[in-house]
C-alpha cells in the first residue's frame, strides 16, 4: 500500500484519456490517483462531439468492441448509441465519406452506400440538396459530458482516487525516476506517473527533459433546442461533426480553427466567436428541414495536435517510470481503449492488444523546434497577408 | 511564411458597421446613455430587442411572460407603435441624433483575449426576426435591465405563472398583459409597483403573499392598494385549473420554521401568478466581454464592478441602469438610472476625443438595501416544506428538485444502477465544492430554451441550500451565446469570406490524421469546396 499521500500510479490530467486509464488500472486493483487542476473533464474531454467511430487508429478495433459495453462496465450511463449516418451535399463529400467506409471495410466493418431517397428516409430532416450518403454498421457516439463524469465515478468505485483543483507544479525526478509529482496541494510520492494533460502534455515533457511536439487550438460547437428523435442519431456531414442527442439537441461544429498559445497551467479560456453564425448555415445546409430550430447554446474547446495530427502513448525512456499520452484532438471515442492500452503498458509493461509503434514518441526525434512557424500553426496569424509580411503578434 | 488554410487566417468575421458607441437596453438608463453620448458629439447606435415576437415571448424570452400574452402581440406592427409611445425617450434619442433599433436582439459580444486573437476588433450579434449580422464598437454602454427570481411550485408550468418584470412590460410597453385576476409573490416594492400598476390597468389584483411574517415595505405610501387583501406568512402550495392554464392558487399560512399549518389552507381564485420578489441583473453581455462581476446580494446577485463613470472592469465598456445592480429587489429610482446613464454617456464620449466640460456631478450611490438572497432561500424553503421534492425546478427539461440534488440522469434516459443511485450531491461535494454548470450536465436543469431563465436562480439557491453553502460561494454559471434562441436560419450568415467556404473543414485538416495507421504513407486530405479528394495511394 503506497503512502496516502501518494500512489503506486498518479495521473496528470483529469480528461477522458487520464481518467479511463485510471479507472482500467483501479478496477485492476492498481492504487491510482488522478490529480486535475480544475473539475474533470471540464476541457476537450468534455466538450466535444462525442464520436466514437475511429477504425482507422491502432486503437480502433478494441474502441469498436468496448464501447458497446461501457455502460456495464462503468455502471453509468454514456449514452452511447450505435451506428453513423454520413450525408453528401457534394461528389467531394460523397468521396470522403465512401473513403472511410472502405477503410473500415478492409478491418472488417459493414457498410452500406446510400442514395438520396435513402437518406431522406433515415433523416427526415435531410433535404434534397443530399446527393447521397454512407450508413456505417458499426461506430457510434456518446455523451462527453456525462462519459467523462462516469468514468471519474468508477474509478472512484473501484478505489481510486481524484484530487480536483489541484494543480501540478513540478515533479520530483531521483535516479533517473519520477518519485514525487508536486503540487499547489503537496507533494504525492508516484511509484508510476501517467502524463495525460491534454494541451499541457507538451510542458510536462519539457519538465522531463523530453520534446512533444503540440500545438494547442481552440475550437467550437452549437446545439440547438431538442427535435424529435431521429432513428439513429450519428448523423454527421458538410464539414460537420455531430450528433443528435438523446433528448433531441442536434450538436454540431466544425469548420476553422484557431491555433493558440498555452503559456502555464492556466486553464484556457473557452469563448466563441462568431464562427457560431457559419456553423449555423452548415448544418441548416446539412439539414434544411431544421433550418427552423434555435440554436440555444454554443461552447468552445481547446484541443492540441501533433505535427502529425496521431497520437503519442508511449512510456519514456528515461525517467523510465513516466507514460505520456495525447490524443492529438482524437481522444474522447478512444478513450476506452486508449485507457486500457495505458493500464495494459503500466501492469504488463506493452499494450496487449495492440501495436503502437506508429504512435511512439520517437518519431519526432528530428522535429525542429520552430515546426509550428513551419506548419503555419501559429497563435494570432489573423491574416494571410499580416502572415506573409512576417508578422505574428 | 506557411499559412495553415483551414485555420481562422483570413476567415475573421467582418461586422456589416461600425458605430463608435454602441447602447445595448432602450431604458431610462440607455435612453439617457445614448443621449449623453450623441449631444457628445459621438455616432451612436441604440438598441432595443422589444417588440420581441410572440414566439419568443412564448419561450419565457427575455422576461417571464407567462404565456399571458393577448392575441395582440402577434401584430408586430402594432406592437411597434406602442413600444414607441410607451417610451418618449426614443424620440429625444432620435432627435439627438442617435440611431435607434427596436426589435432587434444583441445575442452576443466577442472581444479578443487569451485564445481568441483573430477578430478585427470588439464586436456585437444583432439579429432581428429574418436576419443576424455584426457591428463593431469602440465603446459598450450596457442597459439590458433585469429580470424576475421565480421559484417552483405544483403547477408553476400552467400559463399564468409569471414574473413581475414580464407584467410589467407586457402592460406598459405592449398594453398586451391577458389577465383579469392577478396574484402577486411578494410584498416589497417590486410586489406593491406591480400591484398598482395592475390595478391602474383595471386588473383585479387578488393579494399580496408574503412568506414573512410582516410587509417588506410601505403600503401606506400606495392608497390603490386599500383593499387588497394581504397573506402574511403564507406560502403557494400549488397552482390549479383545467388543463395548463391557473384558475386558481393554493395558499398555505407557515409558522415560524416555515412550516405549513395544518388547516390554514385557503384556495384563492385568479387567473395569473405573479413572482414579485425581487430582480436579477442581466449581466449576460458583461460576462461575454469579460467585465468582472462581484456577487453582492443586497444588489441583486452578480453584479459588475464600476469605476465612478460606470466603466466596468474592460476599458471602454459601461454598465448603467439594473444591470448594474439593482436595490432591495426592485429597478432603481428613474433619476438615479437616468444619471448613469448621462455619465456613461458623456464619460462614452468623451473617451472618444469629445471635449466635454466636466461632468456636473458624479452618480450618487445608494445606500445598499436588504440582501436578498436570504429572503428568496426563505420562500424556497417554505415551498419545500408545502410543496416537497418532486416539483420542477427545470420546466424545459422537467428536472425535479430531488432529481437536482440527487444528480439524477434525465428520466429519458431510464437509467438505474446501485452505482448511480449511490450518488448525490453530497458525494460530489467531497470531491470540490459546488459548481452549478457540472451539475447542470449531468441533470439538464438549465440546458433548455428559455436558457435557463426561469431557473438559474432558483437551481443555484437549491444547490446553495443542498450543500450547506451561500450563493456567493457558488462560481457563476456560464452564459453562452447565443444569448437569445435563435433559429439556424435568422444565426447563419447572409454571405462568408470567400475563404470560409473555400477552406471549411470538419477537423483539422491534417491529412495524416484519419489515416489507416497499418498503411504507412497512405493519407486521405479532407476535400474542401474546390479540392477533390486525393488518397495518396492514388
Amino acid at each position: 500500500m503506497a503512502d496516502p499521500k501518494g500512489a503506486a500510479v498518479v495521473i496528470v490530467g483529469g480528461g477522458v484519456t487520464g481518467l479511463s486509464a485510471g479507472w482500467w488500472l483501479a478496477r485492476s486493483g492498481v492504487d491510482v490517483l488522478v490529480l486535475d487542476k480544475g473539475i474533470v473533464g471540464w476541457e476537450a474531454s468534455g466538450r466535444n462531439g462525442g464520436g466514437a467511430t475511429h477504425v482507422y487508429s491502432p486503437f480502433g478495433l478494441e474502441e469498436q468492441r468496448l464501447w458497446p459495453q461501457m455502460d456495464d462496465l462503468l455502471g453509468y450511463p454514456t449514452e452511447h448509441q450505435p451506428y453513423r449516418i454520413g450525408i453528401a451535399l457534394s461528389e467531394n463529400q460523397l468521396a470522403l465519406a465512401r473513403r472511410s467506409a472502405e477503410i473500415a471495410e478492409t478491418r472488417g466493418f459493414r457498410w452500406e452506400l446510400l442514395d438520396r431517397q435513402q437518406v431522406k428516409e433515415l433523416v427526415p430532416i435531410a433535404g434534397d440538396n443530399a446527393i447521397g450518403g454512407t450508413f456505417l454498421h458499426f461506430g457510434g457516439h456518446a455523451n462527453p459530458q456525462r462519459t467523462v463524469q462516469a468514468y471519474a465515478w468508477a474509478l472512484q468505485d473501484h478505489g481510486g482516487r481524484i484530487l480536483q483543483h489541484t494543480t501540478v507544479t513540478g515533479l520530483t525526478i531521483r535516479s533517473g525516476r519520477v518519485t514525487a509529482v508536486e503540487t499547489s496541494r503537496g507533494s504525492f510520492d508516484a511509484e508510476t506517473l501517467i502524463v495525460a494533460a491534454g494541451p499541457q502534455t507538451g510542458l510536462f515533457a519539457d519538465m522531463l527533459g523530453v520534446s512533444l511536439p503540440l500545438a494547442p487550438a481552440r475550437v467550437e460547437m452549437i446545439a440547438t433546442e431538442p427535435l424529435p428523435l431521429m432513428r439513429h442519431g450519428g448523423v454527421a456531414g458538410n464539414g460537420l461533426y455531430g450528433r443528435q442527442t438523446l433528448r433531441g439537441n442536434l450538436v454540431y461544429g466544425g469548420g476553422p480553427h484557431e491555433w493558440i498559445n498555452v503559456p502555464d497551467m492556466a486553464t484556457p479560456e473557452h469563448p466563441n466567436t462568431p464562427l457560431v453564425r457559419n456553423l449555423a448555415r452548415r448544418l441548416a445546409e446539412l439539414l434544411p428541414g431544421a433550418a427552423h430550430m434555435r440554436v440555444i447554446r454554443s461552447w468552445g474547446g481547446v484541443a492540441e495536435n501533433t505535427p502529425d495530427g496521431l497520437p503519442v502513448v508511449d512510456r519514456l525512456a528515461s525517467p523510465d517510470n513516466v507514460i505520456i499520452a495525447t490524443m492529438s484532438s482524437v481522444g474522447f471515442g478512444l478513450s476506452p481503449a486508449v485507457g486500457k492500452a495505458i493500464s495494459e503498458m503500466v501492469v504488463h509493461g506493452r499494450c496487449l492488444f495492440a501495436d503502437l509503434s506508429a504512435i511512439s514518441l520517437g518519431r519526432f526525434a528530428d522535429t525542429p523546434p520552430d515546426w509550428r512557424e513551419r506548419a503555419g500553426w501559429i497563435a494570432g496569424a489573423s491574416s494571410i497577408a499580416e502572415a506573409a509580411a512576417g508578422g505574428s503578434r | 511564411m506557411t499559412v495553415d488554410l483551414r485555420s481562422i487566417a483570413d476567415k475573421a468575421p467582418r461586422p456589416e458597421r461600425h458605430v463608435p458607441v454602441v447602447v445595448v437596453g432602450a431604458g431610462v438608463a440607455g435612453v439617457a446613455a445614448a443621449v449623453a453620448a450623441a449631444r457628445g458629439g459621438a455616432q451612436v447606435l441604440l438598441v432595443d430587442e422589444h417588440p420581441v415576437d410572440n414566439d419568443m415571448m412564448a419561450m419565457d424570452v427575455p422576461l417571464y411572460f407567462g404565456q399571458r400574452m393577448q392575441e395582440s402581440v402577434r401584430n408586430r406592427a402594432l406592437m411597434m407603435e406602442r413600444v414607441v409611445e410607451a417610451n418618449p425617450g426614443l424620440a429625444e434619442a432620435h432627435e439627438a441624433g442617435v440611431d435607434v433599433q427596436l426589435g432587434t436582439y444583441v445575442w452576443g459580444a466577442f472581444v479578443n483575449g487569451p485564445s481568441v486573437r483573430e477578430l478585427p476588433g470588439p464586436m456585437l450579434g444583432l439579429a432581428d426576426d429574418r436576419r443576424s449580422w455584426l457591428v463593431g464598437y469602440d465603446r459598450l454602454i450596457v442597459a439590458a435591465g433585469a429580470r424576475d427570481v421565480a421559484l417552483g411550485f405544483p403547477g408553476w408550468e400552467r400559463a399564468g405563472a409569471m414574473g413581475a418584470s414580464g407584467a410589467h412590460a407586457l402592460l406598459t410597453r405592449y398594453r398586451a398583459l391577458a389577465s383579469k385576476r392577478i396574484l402577486i409573490l411578494g410584498s416589497g416594492q417590486l410586489a406593491l409597483a406591480t400591484a398598482a400598476l395592475a390595478l391602474q390597468h383595471g386588473i383585479e389584483v387578488a393579494g399580496l403573499v408574503e412568506v414573512g411574517d410582516a410587509l417588506r415595505a410601505e403600503i401606506g405610501s400606495v392608497p390603490a392598494l386599500h383593499g387588497v387583501p394581504i397573506y402574511l406568512s403564507h406560502t403557494v402550495k400549488e397552482a390549479r385549473g383545467k388543463v395548463g392554464e391557473v384558475e386558481s392558487v393554493a395558499l398555505v399560512q407557515v409558522d415560524a420554521a416555515l412550516e405549513p399549518v395544518a388547516g390554514t389552507e385557503r384556495e384563492i381564485a385568479c387567473d395569473t401568478i405573479c413572482w414579485a420578489v425581487g430582480l436579477v441583473p442581466n449581466v449576460e453581455l458583461l460576462h461575454l466581454v469579460g467585465a468582472r462581476l462581484a456577487f453582492s446580494s443586497p444588489r441583486g446577485g452578480w453584479v459588475p464592478q464600476l469605476s465612478d463613470v460606470m466603466q466596468t472592469s474592460v476599458t471602454g465598456v459601461f454598465a448603467v441602469g439594473d444591470c448594474a445592480g439593482v436595490r432591495d429587489g426592485v429597478g432603481g429610482d428613474p433619476d438615479v438610472a437616468h444619471e448613469q446613464g448621462r455619465v456613461a454617456g458623456v464619460a462614452a464620449a468623451e473617451s472618444l476625443g469629445a471635449n466635454l466640460s466636466p461632468l456636473p456631478s458624479r452618480v450618487r450611490a445608494a445606500a445598499d438595501g436588504p440582501a436578498m438572497h436570504a429572503y428568496w432561500q426563505q420562500w424556497l424553503q417554505s415551498l419545500l416544506h408545502v410543496g416537497g421534492w418532486e416539483v420542477n425546478v427545470c420546466q424545459c427539461e422537467e428536472v425535479t428538485r430531488r432529481e437536482l440534488v440527487e444528480v439524477k440522469p434525465p428520466r429519458y434516459l431510464k437509467w438505474d444502477s446501485p452505482q448511480m443511485s449511490a450518488r448525490s450531491l453530497d458525494t460530489m461535494l467531497r470531491d470540490g465544492p459546488v459548481n452549478q454548470d457540472q451539475i447542470k450536465r449531468l441533470t439538464r436543469a438549465g440546458m433548455g430554451p428559455c436558457q435557463s431563465r426561469r431557473c438559474r436562480e432558483q437551481v443555484g439557491l437549491l444547490l446553495a441550500q443542498a450543500s450547506g453553502t451561500t450563493m456567493d460561494r457558488i462560481p457563476l454559471p456560464s452564459f453562452r451565446p447565443p444569448l437569445r434562441p435563435l433559429p439556424l436560419n435568422v444565426l447563419w450568415p447572409a454571405d462568408e469570406p470567400p475563404a470560409m467556404r473555400e477552406h471549411w473543414v470538419g477537423w483539422f485538416g491534417i491529412p495524416t490524421q484519419f489515416s489507416p495507421h497499418w498503411e504507412a504513407g497512405m493519407a486521405i486530405a479532407e476535400p474542401t469546396a474546390q479540392t477533390p479528394l486525393i488518397p495518396s495511394d492514388e
